[in-house]
């Protein structure tokens, strides 16, 4: 049913990540919380050692060689990540702290700035709260009005109900490209189509999208892009906000300081242009050049392999699941990251986390900041499972054996 | 015993699957509603106190295993004491679990010393917690708790 991957290649890999080959509760770790954030290769560790130890200085503002060198470091990450989503230009790239910040930056600045009363935002139901309360606070600041393509029974939405919605009262569309919660590929193109035909502008929430597969912001023609570094192998701290480059030169700062102005005098400031416009203050320099060692990373392993042995997990995961009596996945969409999220009958989430733990199994247990999914599906909380490419099938079945051991124990 | 076995104690087990006063009780006098956001437990607590004693008492509500049965056998050794008795009793458990157990009344707490292994899961703690806060809210006239 699937292709194999040889183990010498996956041995070769996972060799990269130090943590892989240490041990919970006493057995190897089995780390499956790869959604909530990924293992760190040590080449990215390293990087950042390096900086630390033989190159640090600040960026943007010495004119000694150490302060010249980190900001070649610095601009010159901003070119990996550029080239990495196929952007036109580094200026459409800013870096912020995470996907959270980037979703912030862009309802301050230009939802407060370009919409009003009466004006609507769409989202789906499987939103993250970071895709969900930006907009409420932009609601409630201007007067818009917040709409909700609703959930069908497998975690997909459906491109009538999403047109519904759409009228020339939409002004913007701010969709996530795959559900933590439940791993739905949203097919993003078609949204972005549909958006752009009523003039609505359309932000990709893509924190779960960017470690599964390519990403080309030009070929989707979305507005804004937003993704974290910790969840595709780099450091905490730092994301990306990707913006088309006119809108975002027209978009009022989002925070003001140092870095970010072309003049100040006691009467007035001038702003510089995107992307020094939004980035105030001094940045993540150290975890910006860590996360674009991340990058060339994941570009080195590729694509290819990646979706090759992802998607070969989740559908081994589904099917071992399928085959369990009283086990039931939520989320079964046709097009799915690797995602695994899964209800025991009888058995609390948090009481299958606290079993799995025990077992030297990392997964995730809760409602994965998304309380709407959680009440859509009529459960208080989900265990989830989410698989990297590092993950293998023997790992997979160590988390079969942790669910028949839950079951044992607790019904 | 492992760490997870003293966890999951047969007694503990036993009152997950088969929760005591896992109901409505018909006249409250007293109520509180406690949720712990992070895991999505939540129980309503209803007590009816006459002459100062806890005559009736019920939970309803859904939660994890330790939560759960936390509140089973706390409705079981409260019900039938006065309101300071219980509160005495509230503050042995949350000593017991909270402050590594030094100075708790083990003697107050007899079968509840069960949650002692949870100590062993701090993440877990709040949740043996959770009914107990209510508990107190509750007596204290405070609607609704958060442990979080």
């Amino acid at each position: 049913m699937t292709v194999s991957i040889s183990s010498d290649d996956l041995n070769r890999i996972r060799a990269d990540f130090p943590v892989l080959s240490t041990t919970s509760s006493g057995v190897p770790l089995v780390y499956l919380d790869n959604a909530a954030t990924t293992q760190k290769p040590k080449c990215v560790a390293d990087r950042l050692y390096k900086f630390y130890t033989e190159e640090y200085g600040t960026i943007h503002r010495g004119v000694y060689q150490l302060s010249q060198q980190a900001t070649d470091f610095y601009e010159s990450s901003r070119e990996t990540v550029r080239g990495f989503l196929n952007a036109r230009s580094i200026s459409e790239v800013i870096f912020t702290k995470g996907t959270t910040e980037a979703i912030n930056l862009v309802a301050h600045s230009f939802g407060r700035a370009f919409l009003k009363a009466g004006d609507e935002i769409v989202i789906s139901g499987m939103e993250h709260h970071a895709n969900i309360v930006p907009w409420q606070q932009v609601c409630e600041f201007t007067g818009a009005v917040l709409r909700v393509v609703p959930l069908q029974d497998d975690g997909s939405i459906l491109m009538s109900d999403f047109q519904s919605l759409l009228s020339d009262r939409t002004k913007l569309v701010s969709m996530v490209h795959v559900s933590n919660a439940l791993g739905t590929v949203n097919p993003v193109s078609e949204i972005v189509k549909l958006a752009h035909g009523v003039g609505a502008k359309v932000l990709i929430d893509g924190a779960q999208a960017v470690s599964h597969f390519q990403v080309d912001v030009q070929s989707l023609d979305c507005d804004f892009y937003v993704f974290s570094s910790h969840k595709l192998y780099g450091p905490t701290g730092v994301g990306v906000l990707y913006g088309k480059e006119d809108l975002l030169n027209r978009m009022p700062p989002y925070q003001t300081g140092g870095d970010m102005i072309e003049s100040v005098t006691f009467e007035k400031t001038t702003f510089a242009k995107a992307p020094a416009r939004f980035e105030a203050g001094t940045p993540a320099i150290a975890e910006v050049i860590g996360f674009a060692e991340a990058i060339r990373y994941v570009q080195t392993i590729g694509f290819d392999f990646i979706q090759k042995q992802e998607s070969l997990l989740l559908a081994y995961a589904t099917e071992q699941f399928e085959k369990l009596s009283g086990v039931t996945i939520i989320g079964t969409a046709s097009e799915k990251a690797s995602v695994l999220s899964f209800a025991i009958d009888g058995v609390h989430p948090h009481d299958i986390g606290t079993v799995m733990d025990d077992l030297g199994i990392a997964i995730r247990a809760g409602h994965h900041c998304a309380q709407p999914v959680m009440k859509r599906f009529g459960v208080p909380a989900t265990a989830r499972a989410s698989f990297a490419f590092y993950n293998t099938t023997e790992e997979i079945d160590r988390l079969v054996a942790g669910v028949k051991r839950c079951q044992e124990l607790l019904t | 015993m492992s760490r997870l076995e003293q966890l999951y104690q047969d007694m503990i087990l036993e009152h997950n699957k088969h929760p005591r006063h896992f109901e409505a009780i018909e006249n409250p006098t007293h109520t509180a509603f406690g949720k712990n956001p992070l895991c999505g437990d939540e129980y309503h607590l209803s007590v009816e106190i006459n002459d100062n004693v806890l005559s009736s008492i019920g939970f309803q509500g859904s939660g994890c295993a330790i939560s759960k049965s936390s509140a089973s056998m706390m409705t079981e050794l409260v019900l039938g004491k006065t309101v300071q008795e219980a509160l005495l009793i509230k503050d042995a458990f949350l000593t017991l679990l909270m402050q590594e157990g030094v100075g708790a009344d083990r003697a107050l707490l007899g079968k509840l010393m069960v949650f002692e292994g949870v100590k062993k899961y701090p993440i877990r703690v709040k949740c043996a917690t959770l009914i107990w806060r209510a508990l107190e809210a509750a007596l204290e006239g405070v609607v609704e708790i958060s442990t979080e």
